[in-house]
């Protein structure tokens, strides 16, 4: 009896093994359109890329007529947490069990880093909007990496170059302790080193610190001329906010490394005004931008980040790329994506390169004082447009996916 | 109905499940069973509630990870020693964990976990706050190639089904019945000549190294180890799926994993997902409160009355 | 910069000087969970978030019923106090007779809840709350830059911790709870109404987290995350320390915060595992901490 009860136990489990292993997960082209945002909805980045960016993709998909190859495009969203697993976890089961053709917003390159690796497994397109760190068109580059909005280098070339040019030569950096922190600090540091530069000292702060102070007494000590900070959202404001109370920024210079237009509106125009920064997108820079600005405030509630602008562009470029080659097979979309060149409100002399890598203008500009302002969204005096050619890093060999 | 035909039930149950369920969400399920049921031996049969058990579900996944990165061992190699490194840890901990009881034995068990926590935030090769991404999942035995995720499964299953094994039979052996002793009444046991604290420890050892199992195993299903699996709030969280099944059950924690998992999963990637921890937060209270045996428990007492 | 064997004191006075707020933080929230755990053997895992709670509270007062930093460090307290109360009085006295286990659980579970509704409801990121009008600017000392608010954080909870100890330890009404500690059925018997007793001092316990949540909104953003952070180390501290003694809550809470800031200007990457290995060492030489008594 028992042998019996045994050799028919392991005939199914024969059987059904057998069966599950022929059965493929690959998801394939399936003519349906499905767009997954990641963004965080309530972290640290939640007013750069929170629900924004998907209001954004909303709107891009709306603009462009809500439906693609016959079928309506569709949308699902969620919160990474700003947390690799979270995302990693969330991308896996879109990909693989929902149908889902390609995810954007992305905002920490922690998340897209693990995002961009569950996609190129299995075949799908990350549209990286809100990340910063360059690695995805060099060291991680794959040939479905798309990086929309700004990263590190353009950071770097547009901020710290100027100042180092005007003699500020000294400088200790406030990091934020993840990926994007440290390329930032890399890329910046070797800016800084080329134009004769020194770096005394640096910090890294995990993010989402709250207390700056032991930071900034690190910097007050160091003697630097500059004192950078190389993180990102509330942590730029927090830090800041402790510079100002220990007296820092009367004694050295500060230069927020990336500044969003939410955190430049929250800091204290006493101690931000004059900051110098680069952004990818300025909402008052044309009419263009102002028209699709206003309509974005309207349904959002506040003035766009350059992550918003930047999620509408990449959306809509995909789309555009969809419905030329009739097909979301993501080999053939990509490959048009990159050979028709972006043009939108956000996207200035634009062109996305074999690399993945989205060039375009960038924008150098200055905080207003107090007495410039006219409303609350009004808080930068553009200095000057930075090519993209400038601002960005060549393509690297290894990475010329074309 | 006896427990070997109940066994059998279950097993076939698993079996078959892939061909309804996401895969990778079933291996995840395993993988916190595992983590489960390898707590519960502490908590259920040596009545010692360890706040720290992250610290070794993280271990596991950042030792096998970074040996499938760096080195192309095979990944049963891989979980092996992930699963060695864990019980080491486990062995210092729990040398000095076992010198105190009850919530001190807590309160250190996490301060503790807390300092690993630390370290593995600080520590290169664990690209801290990134996570370690893109751990290759390999091919056991270099045979059969794990990134078939059904493949992956009936893996992730044959480890749990070994370590679910490994623990009835602790449970069930001499060793198993003087833990117990110490449970209900350690003075006894102490005058009846056991050495308590050795006791205590060697269960910690192997708690801790099955807990590291289930660890490297979830490193490969989800090809990436991170800063959450050594996260408090994972300590928290397996006490509560432990909880929740039932304390000093064998099939509680199992259920309890199961529950959590799917409701996080669930919750997650929704708008709901900032009630997670408000959920998890009153099935803790209700369970303190009037559930304290989980749901195993309470069925096998309704039982026990009835039948 | 002004370097003595070199030390650069500007850096070294400034660690220290967050090393001493920190760890006035840490010797107000000990002192609490040291109360607590005297009458009722149970550790309250929930003070961080109570502490958190206290923050809160200060900024949504301020927000919406315009009350002041000053009344808020009186009424705050006193509300979280409140909640103390309801939580001993309805949750914690049910199951006062199981395992003590059992209440630890419950109270990480109380905890869960309170910074879950709170992320829920204000996000994760933190929100700023001013310092008062009247502590704003700062001094500039030989060796630093203190800011006023810091210098009146190391003040203030150093008179409320001693206060509070001299409360315990001197008067007639500390008497009565220490001696509730060593044996309640006596007490009771002497005509003493020791669950009143247990639960308002479980309520003042969680008021001293309370007061520290606002001391606490100036300094740090207020978020969610604030008190479950600190409240691991406290945990730690409060091992260091032995659960014997109101006295050596406050001054091992004083002195890890020190510790810390020293091992912040001298070997920075040890800074956040410093009070877990000194709890290592305590540990492996003395199992009931330095000011504990073995049980």
């Amino acid at each position: 009896m028992k042998t019996v009860r045994k050799s028919i136990a392991s005939a199914i489990t024969t059987g059904v093994i057998a069966t599950a292993l022929s059965m493929n997960s690959f998801a394939v082209a399936d003519g349906k359109v499905k767009l997954g945002i990641l963004a965080d909805m309530g972290g640290t980045y939640a007013d750069i890329c929170g629900k924004g960016c998907v209001t954004a993709a909303e709107m891009a998909i709306e603009d462009f007529g809500g439906k693609v190859l016959g079928n309506k495009i569709e949308l699902v969203s969620a919160d990474s947490q700003l947390k690799p697993d979270i995302a990693s976890s969330i991308a896996r089961k879109w990909v693989e069990n929902e149908g889902v053709d390609t995810i954007g917003g992305l905002v920490s390159s922690a998340v897209s880093g693990a995002v961009s690796k569950v996609n190129v497994d299995n075949k799908k397109i990350t549209l990286i909007s809100g990340s910063a760190s360059n690695t995805f068109t060099t060291k991680t580059c794959n040939p479905y990496n798309v990086h929309w909005t700004y990263n590190v280098v353009a950071l770097a070339n547009g901020t710290v170059k100027p100042m180092v040019e005007s003699g500020k030569k000294n400088w200790f950096f406030i990091t934020a302790d993840y990926s994007f922190g440290h390329a930032l600090e890399s890329v910046a540091s070797k800016v800084i080193k080329e134009k004769g530069g020194k770096v005394v000292g640096h910090v890294r702060a995990p993010l989402g610190t709250t207390d700056f102070s032991s930071y900034v007494l690190q910097a007050q000590a160091s003697g630097a001329d500059v004192v950078a900070l190389a993180n990102a959202g509330n942590d730029t404001v927090n830090a800041l906010k402790a510079a100002t109370e220990f007296g820092l920024t009367e004694q050295m210079d500060i230069a927020g490394l990336l500044v969003f237009t939410q955190n430049a509106q929250a800091m204290d125009p006493a101690v931000a005004s004059g900051m110098r920064l680069t952004t990818g997108f300025y909402w008052d820079i044309d009419d263009k931008a102002r028209d699709w600005s206003q309509r974005f405030e309207q349904r959002h509630g506040g003035i766009p980040s350059m992550i918003h602008a930047g999620v509408y562009s990449a959306t809509t470029h995909y789309l555009n790329s969809v419905k030329a080659v009739g097909s979301d097979d993501s080999d053939k979309v990509i490959k048009h994506m990159k050979q028709t060149k972006p043009d939108d409100f956000f996207s200035r002399n634009a062109q996305l390169r074999a690399d993945g890598r989205m060039v375009h203008d960038m924008l150098y500009v200055e905080i207003k004082k107090q007495s410039e302002r006219k409303n609350k969204g009004d808080i930068y005096n553009v200095i000057k447009v930075i090519p993209g050619e400038e601002a960005y890093n060549p393509i690297q060999a290894s990475c010329n996916f074309s | 109905m006896n427990d070997t035909k109940l066994n059998l039930i279950l097993l076939a149950i698993a079996l078959v499940a892939p061909t309804i369920f996401y895969p990778v969400f079933l291996a995840k399920i395993l993988c916190f069973a595992l983590f489960a049921c390898a707590f519960n031996l502490l908590l259920g049969y040596a009545g010692l509630l360890s706040f720290g058990h992250a610290a070794f579900l993280g271990t596991g996944g950042y030792v096998t990870g970074y040996l499938m990165i760096n080195t192309g061992l095979s990944p049963e190699l891989a979980i092996i020693l992930g699963m060695i490194a864990g019980g080491m840890l486990g062995a210092i901990f729990g040398k000095l964990a076992v010198k105190r009881e009850g919530i001190y034995f807590a309160m250190v068990t996490l301060a503790l976990a807390q300092l690993v926590f630390f370290f593995y935030l600080q520590a290169p090769f664990t690209n801290g706050e990134d996570g370690m991404q893109g751990v290759p999942r390999g091919a056991v035995f270099g045979l059969v190639d794990l990134t078939n995720n059904f493949a992956m499964y009936y893996f992730v299953l044959a480890i749990f089904i070994l370590g679910y094994w490994l623990i009835n039979r602790t449970v069930h052996s001499p060793f198993g019945q003087v833990l117990k002793a110490i449970r209900e009444n350690e003075d006894r046991a102490i005058s009846l000549g056991y050495e308590v604290n050795r006791y205590k420890w060697v269960a910690f050892i192997i708690s801790a190294a099955l807990a590291s199992l289930a660890g490297s195993t979830k490193a490969l299903v989800f090809n990436l180890a991170s800063l959450t699996d050594v996260h408090w709030h994972m300590s928290g969280e397996v006490i509560l799926m432990t909880l929740v099944g039932g304390v000093g059950t064998m099939l509680g924690p199992i259920l309890g994993a199961g529950l959590v998992v799917t409701m996080q999963n669930y919750l997650s990637g929704g708008e709901l997902g900032n009630y997670i921890h408000i959920i998890m937060g009153i099935v803790f209270v209700v369970c303190v409160l009037s559930f304290r045996s989980g749901i195993v428990g309470q069925f096998l007492k309704f039982k026990r009355n009835n039948f | 910069m002004i370097t003595v064997f070199g030390i650069n004191l500007f850096a070294l006075f400034g660690q220290l000087l967050v090393g001493l707020i920190n760890g006035s933080f840490y010797a107000l929230l000990s002192l609490g969970l040291a109360i607590i755990f005297g009458l009722l053997k149970i550790i309250n895992f929930a003070q961080g978030a109570l502490y958190m709670l206290g923050a809160f509270l200060a900024l949504l007062a301020l927000k919406y019923l315009g009350i002041n930093y000053w009344y808020a460090l009186i009424l705050v307290p006193i509300a979280v106090g409140m909640v103390g109360i309801l939580m001993e009085r309805f949750l914690i006295r049910p199951i006062a007779n199981e395992d003590h286990l059992y209440s630890l659980l419950l109270t990480f579970g109380l905890a869960l809840i309170i910074q879950g509704a709170f992320t829920h409801t204000f996000g994760s990121s933190g929100l700023s709350y001013s310092v008062p009008e009247a502590l704003k600017g700062g001094t500039r000392l030989p060796f630093m830059y203190l800011p006023n608010y810091r210098a009146w954080i190391i003040v203030a909870s150093i008179v409320v911790c001693f206060g509070t100890w001299w409360m315990i330890e001197k008067t007639r009404l500390g008497a009565y709870l220490r001696a509730g500690t060593e044996n309640p059925k006596l007490m009771q018997a002497f005509g003493i109404n020791v669950p009143l007793m247990v639960t308002l001092t479980f309520g003042f316990g969680v008021a001293l987290a309370g007061f520290a949540g606002v001391m606490a909104a100036p300094v740090y953003s207020v978020s969610p995350d604030m008190g479950s952070n600190v409240l691991i180390v406290v945990f730690a501290i409060v091992v260091i320390g032995g659960m014997g003694s109101i006295g050596g809550a406050i001054i091992t809470g004083l002195g890890m915060g020190i510790i810390e800031g020293l091992t912040k200007y001298f070997y920075p990457e040890a800074s956040n595992t410093i009070i877990f290995l000194v709890m290592v060492v305590v540990l492996l030489l003395k199992p009931a901490g330095l000011f504990g008594k073995e049980a």
